[in-house]
């Protein structure tokens, strides 16, 4: 299916919480509503048309210091699916705000989102409602912050850790 | 937990133990000798037999995706080189691919097919260690020690083309760094007819051969549904029976003007997996072989019959004294290793003064030439592309290698994602190694083919 008419789809089942959608460079990308997500990807997944069967990738973006989006909601969680018998793509985004850093998980529709999510609490701190077990994926537990957050800086330091002495 | 006697702990016998045997906790890792990389497998086992298993990884995590924000565009190239670490190459151009995607350029005809013929022999770099280290944990230390032989000679091509074997940091944002080396078709014919030559002795050492079998056949088998619920992409996806290769269904670069199989197994299991895998190396080769013949620019040094003729070749006969009409042959210097003239820099990069450094004729030889590479290097200028996000994919040795870039007009990247190809099947190890022995875990983790580089990022 082509793009466009992916969003439309969307659009048409969703109806106000898709809140934008748009086109770059070929990708095709509808910004969903907190609370629409799940539906959304739960659509994606299950209707012939779209048939979504792929999670290939969910990260996220900070967008503390990005032009024109000082004030916006601050992280937008990223979803790229991919439909193997349709051969199409599509991203979805989620505006996050900084005070509710908290989406719903996908763990129940694909497994994978389960690693994909720890890895986006790992670095960005945003936390998924109902994720089974929300541990750090690529750093320690002791780690502290969330380095992809535009307000680490690049070169901080950690406290050292180890069995106390 | 209380204090209990080994003889509790292994045997399940003694006081604590009333309820019967208790299970036991093991550590697989983080380092061990099976293991390719750091990694944890925390294993509880009844008996021989595999319960339940976690994994624990990023003991190689060295923020990648934070350091690529931290320079310009062209910065996080050898960042990339660490990605795979064994095929490096795909990851330098799926990067600039990315990248060159959010800029709305398109690189040259011969740069693809350069493209194309590099990311072909890493992937078969990448199979090959890949099946030698599984099978030398199954016993089969020949097949490791001929396959490493045969990615030596496909690395001396690497070498030969970036001037380094691991860390080539060859792609470059809108092309290459420079052309391929003289007499390069002659090389690689030579370094496949000896490839070629491992993969039939592999064939015949270890495809049927009953030790092999044992251990692979019905071994980590995972069904095509669960394989792509679980995000699994590449030669595992395959080996399940799924066509999904991305050179195929969603061409990029030159692949769909060469003709090529892709190769599928039809359970899923480790031993799918290698036949896919040893299948998959010798479409690479035929499709490096396409590349380099349909690549247009042709030869660089050819004698009057139009045969290449290599540098080495040309002086051994002016050494033999046989210099008729040697003055005449033109002959260039490697233009790969002694810097790149103006006639290359053409044919492998964009004509794009925003995105690629002018040639060093014109830097060293103008004061143009000297703005325009200044424009390119001083911070707060270089490439900058238009605000905005794209997400490009290549079809990586395990997988979908996808490069996320968002872009905020500077630059530098505001937001480089990497979705790793390794990553899904690792989570799913769990799934493979759960109700089987503890011996199945070796072959099923060497299949997975885990890169701690692209995995951990």
């Amino acid at each position: 299916m082509d793009g466009s008419a992916i969003l439309a789809r969307l659009r048409g089942r969703l109806g106000a919480r898709v809140l934008g959608t748009h086109e770059h460079r070929g990708d095709h990308t509808a910004v969903i509503a907190p609370d629409g997500i799940l539906d959304a990807l739960r659509y994606c997944r299950d209707d012939a048309e779209l048939g979504f069967d792929l999670l290939m990738d969910l990260t996220a973006v900070d967008y503390a210091k990005y032009p024109g989006r000082e004030d916006g909601p601050r992280f937008d969680v990223v979803y790229h699916l991919y439909s193997v018998a349709h051969n199409h793509r599509v991203r979805l985004k989620v505006p996050v705000e900084q005070d509710a850093a908290s989406v719903p998980s996908a763990t129940g529709l694909w497994p994978i989102a389960n690693w994909l999510e720890r890895e986006v609490w790992d670095m960005f701190g945003i936390r998924f409602d109902g994720h089974p077990d929300l541990r750090r994926l690529l750093l320690y537990e002791e780690f502290v912050g969330h380095p992809l957050r535009k307000d680490y800086p690049v070169g901080r330091r950690q406290p050292l850790i180890g069995p106390h002495v | 937990m209380a204090e209990r006697t080994a003889r509790e702990l292994f045997l399940g016998q003694g006081p604590g133990a009333e309820a019967g045997s208790q299970n036991l906790f093991v550590n697989m890792g983080p380092a061990h000798p099976a293991m390719h990389g750091i990694i944890r497998i925390f294993a509880e086992l009844d008996g021989e037999m595999v319960v339940k298993a976690d994994v624990e990884i990023g003991y190689l995590h060295r923020a990648f995706e934070k350091e690529c924000e931290a320079g310009p565009y062209n910065n996080a190239i050898p960042y990339t080189d660490r990605l795979n670490y064994v095929s490096p190459l795909i990851n330098n151009f799926a990067y600039a691919s990315a990248v060159e995607k959010l800029l709305g350029i398109d690189v040259t005809e011969r740069c693809k097919y350069i493209r194309v013929a590099m990311s072909e022999i890493s992937r078969i770099c990448d199979h090959l260690t890949c099946v030698g280290a599984s099978a030398m944990e199954l016993g089969a230390f020949t097949v490791f020690l001929y396959m490493i032989k045969a990615r030596e000679f496909l690395w001396e091509l690497v070498e030969d083309v970036t001037g380094a074997r691991l860390t080539i940091s060859y792609g470059r944002v809108g092309g290459v760094k420079a052309d391929l080396p003289d007499a390069f078709g002659i090389k690689v014919r030579k370094a496949f007819a000896e490839t070629r030559q491992v993969l039939q002795e592999v064939h015949t050492l270890v495809t049927g051969n009953r030790i092999f079998m044992d251990r692979m056949v019905g071994v980590g088998a995972m069904s095509a549904q669960d394989s792509i619920a679980w995000g699994i992409t590449g030669p595992l996806l395959r080996a399940t029976g799924v066509a999904f290769d991305l050179r195929r269904v969603q061409p990029y670069w030159a692949y769909d003007r060469l003709d090529f199989e892709v190769p599928l197994g039809k359970n899923g299991d480790n031993f799918d997996r290698f036949l896919v895998r040893m299948g998959e190396m010798e479409q690479s080769m035929r499709m490096v072989e396409q590349a380099l013949e349909r690549m247009p620019g042709g030869a660089i040094n050819v004698d009057f019959e139009g045969h290449e003729i290599p540098v080495d070749a040309y002086v051994d006969r002016g050494k033999q004294g046989k210099t008729e009409g040697l003055l005449l042959l033109p002959i260039s210097l490697s233009p790969n290793l002694q810097g790149q003239g103006r006639d290359a820099q053409s044919r492998v990069n964009v004509q794009d003064k925003t995105v690629v450094l002018p040639p060093k004729e014109t830097a060293y030889g103008s004061i143009e030439g000297l703005m325009n590479h200044f424009m390119l290097v001083m911070d707060g200028y270089g490439i900058r592309p238009p605000a905005g996000e794209a997400y490009f994919a290549a079809e990586g040795a395990n997988g979908e290698l996808g490069f996320y870039v968002v872009s905020d007009g500077g630059d530098r990247p505001y937001r480089v994602r990497c979705r790793p190809p390794c990553l899904p099947p690792v989570a799913a190890l769990p799934r493979m190694i759960e109700g089987q022995m503890v011996a199945d875990i070796i072959p099923t983790f060497g299949s997975v083919n885990m890169i701690g580089g692209e995995l951990d990022r």
